[in-house]
């Protein structure tokens, strides 16, 4: 069984390969350039380094958000595309649980974050339980302050993961003291071989039907939301393009 | 060596999500377009991120479609194409991402396509394309006079300075409280209006081919504003008829002028504006004073964005021997030349 894992949902791009029980390679960057331009050629150089073409593949394993829209939709068009087009099945992993698999042997609860700006950030609660990572509490997107108070409620040391932790460890150990424990950048990125691992694991899901986990609601559809149930104020005019092509 | 070619083109640039397969670059063998224009009518315009949204729950069942209407398999296909830009950056990277993905999967050529190209192109799947020619591109972020020598070259001898034709159509369709997308709200009230009101036309600089619609959406706003404060009433069949005089006025005899000053065989009219009636028929009677010209109207279904044209410019690219690679991205600001 052959699994390709793509996670391009936020400024970490992660590709990697799996074959039966092993991790043939994977490619992982943390700098600031274009997804877009550099998911495909990290796919097929990773491929082509070790020799596996894509007809062999047996599945594609995507990290389907939470992160950044842009992000996260080009990595699921690409992942959707090519168990598409290729007849194999595509399963979706949350980006959090991806990266909460780094805590694999930290014996309390693990946090995974991304920054959502605005002192928002979107996050879950995890944990390893006889070596399988389990959801405690599911992703969302929270104010980092009420997530660090909803935290320091339960007794357990918290494991903060990801690149947007150390913004918030100040914050959290503010709630929590000692309790708090922050990745280091050798943990902080998400692994695409935890991606694959996890994603092994999870529901095959047709790839037409395939969509992303945006967590929240695109901005103008949330107002006109609230509008029809009359929730509105005249001051929260959603702002629009009305360009057909800017 | 005369074997056909079969090309799969991909549209995401704004709200349509589109896939079609074209043979030789001028036969349309499928044609598929998804709109997502009711989902964006209840917010007045394009969303662009909803529209990102849509695209990628649609993609892949689009090209699906396209290629079962089309009867083929990805071993038949020649090449991919698909429109780099202009557009909406998050819509194009839909389409970009899921031809990359396309090529790769299946060894296939990918080549990056200009929109505008699209668009001119589009006629192709008309009429044969004859040189020189001048294409008019009128849609809701187009408006431009573009020469062409030859297959692949253009020369934007004229464009918009500030609104596009359509942008403006959109704007006066709202202050006349037309519902969106106005256009074509206001071609219709157009035709049962008279064009009494008077309207100035933008001609520029002697000579310029450039287009300027900014001043005439104001004094159709102003005109509006002003007989409201003095209590009276405009009818909105005059408005739309005066307007579009205005805005069809300016396009056509700059076209014509242009289509004589460059000797052209062949005018072209592309965008989505061209499914405009008043345009069409003024443009037919004016290129009455250039016998021997032909004037190429594609069918509404081809003037709106869809990816036959995409195809159609991409097959003459493949044929160039033009090639994108992998790294191949969307780009809003795409340049035609
Ligand atoms: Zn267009």
């Amino acid at each position: 069984m052959k699994i390709l894992g793509i996670d391009t949902s936020n400024m970490p791009l992660g590709i990697a390969l799996m074959d039966g029980n092993v991790i043939k390679g994977e490619i992982i960057t943390n700098v600031k350039k274009d997804h877009s331009a550099r998911a495909m050629p990290a796919i097929e150089s990773l491929l082509r380094q070790c020799g596996i073409t894509p007809d062999e593949l047996d599945l594609i394993v995507v990290a389907k958000g939470p992160g950044s829209y842009t992000g996260v939709r080009i990595g699921v068009t690409i992942a959707k595309t090519l168990a598409w087009s290729l007849g194999i099945p595509i399963a979706g992993v949350s980006s959090l649980e991806v990266l909460a698999a780094n805590g694999r042997y930290f014996p309390g609860v693990i946090v995974p974050l991304f920054d959502a700006r605005r002192g928002q950030i979107y996050t879950g609660l995890y944990r390893y339980e006889g070596g399988v990572l389990r959801c405690l509490e599911e992703d969302r997107i929270v104010a980092a302050d009420e997530w660090a108070h909803q935290l320091s409620q339960q007794g357990e040391d918290v494991l903060l993961v990801g690149v947007d932790a150390p913004l918030y460890s100040e914050l959290f150990r503010n709630h929590l003291g000692e309790r708090v424990h922050v990745a280091p950048p050798s943990l902080a990125l998400p692994r695409p071989s935890e991606l694959v691992m996890l994603g092994k694991e999870k529901e095959r899901e047709n790839a037409h039907a395939f969509v992303p986990n945006y967590i929240r609601l695109a901005e103008a559809e949330a107002k006109w939301l609230a509008k029809q149930k009359g929730e509105g104020t005249d001051g929260d005019r959603c702002t629009i393009s009305s360009n057909d092509h800017p | 060596m005369n074997e056909d070619v079969y090309v799969l083109g991909i549209e995401t640039s704004c709200d349509e999500t589109a896939a079609a397969v074209v043979k030789n670059g001028k036969e349309i063998v499928s044609n598929v377009v998804a709109s997502q224009m009711e989902s964006h009518r209840r917010f007045g315009g394009v969303v662009p991120e909803i529209a990102s949204r849509h695209h990628v729950e649609q993609i892949t069942l689009v090209i699906e479609e396209a290629m079962q209407r089309a009867g083929v398999s990805f071993s038949n296909l020649d090449a991919v194409a698909v429109t780099a830009g202009p557009g909406l950056v998050g819509a194009l990277l839909v389409g970009v991402n899921a031809a990359k993905a396309l090529a790769f999967a299946h060894g296939l050529p990918l080549v990056g396509v200009h929109h505008i190209a699209g668009h001119i192109y589009a006629n192709q799947l008309v009429a044969e394309m004859k040189f020189p020619l001048l294409a008019l591109v009128v849609s809701g972020g187009h408006t431009e006079l573009i020469y062409m020598e030859e297959h692949g070259k253009f020369t934007v001898i004229g464009e918009t300075r500030d609104d596009a034709a359509g942008e403006a159509y959109d704007k006066v369709a709202r202050a006349l409280g037309l519902p969106y997308p106005g256009g074509p709200h206001i071609d219709r009230l157009a035709h049962e209006g008279e064009p009494v009101i008077d309207l100035p036309r933008a001609w520029l600089e002697e000579g310029s081919y450039d287009f300027s619609f900014s001043g005439l959406k104001s004094a159709v706003l102003n005109t509006l504003h002003n007989a409201k404060q003095r209590g009276e009433e405009i009818d909105p069949k005059h408005m739309a008829a005066s307007f579009q005089e205005s805005v069809v006025d300016v396009l056509v005899t700059k076209t014509v002028q242009a289509a004589k000053q460059y000797r052209v065989r062949q005018v072209l009219l592309a965008g989505g504006v061209a499914a405009n009636r008043g345009l069409r028929s003024a443009l037919q009677d004016k290129m009455k004073e250039l016998p021997g010209v032909e004037l190429v109207i594609p069918p509404l279904s081809l003037c709106t964005d869809n990816a036959a044209m995409i195809a159609a410019a991409g097959t003459v690219l493949y044929w160039q021997g033009k090639r994108s690679d992998l790294a191949l991205n969307a780009n809003p600001g795409l340049p035609l030349v």
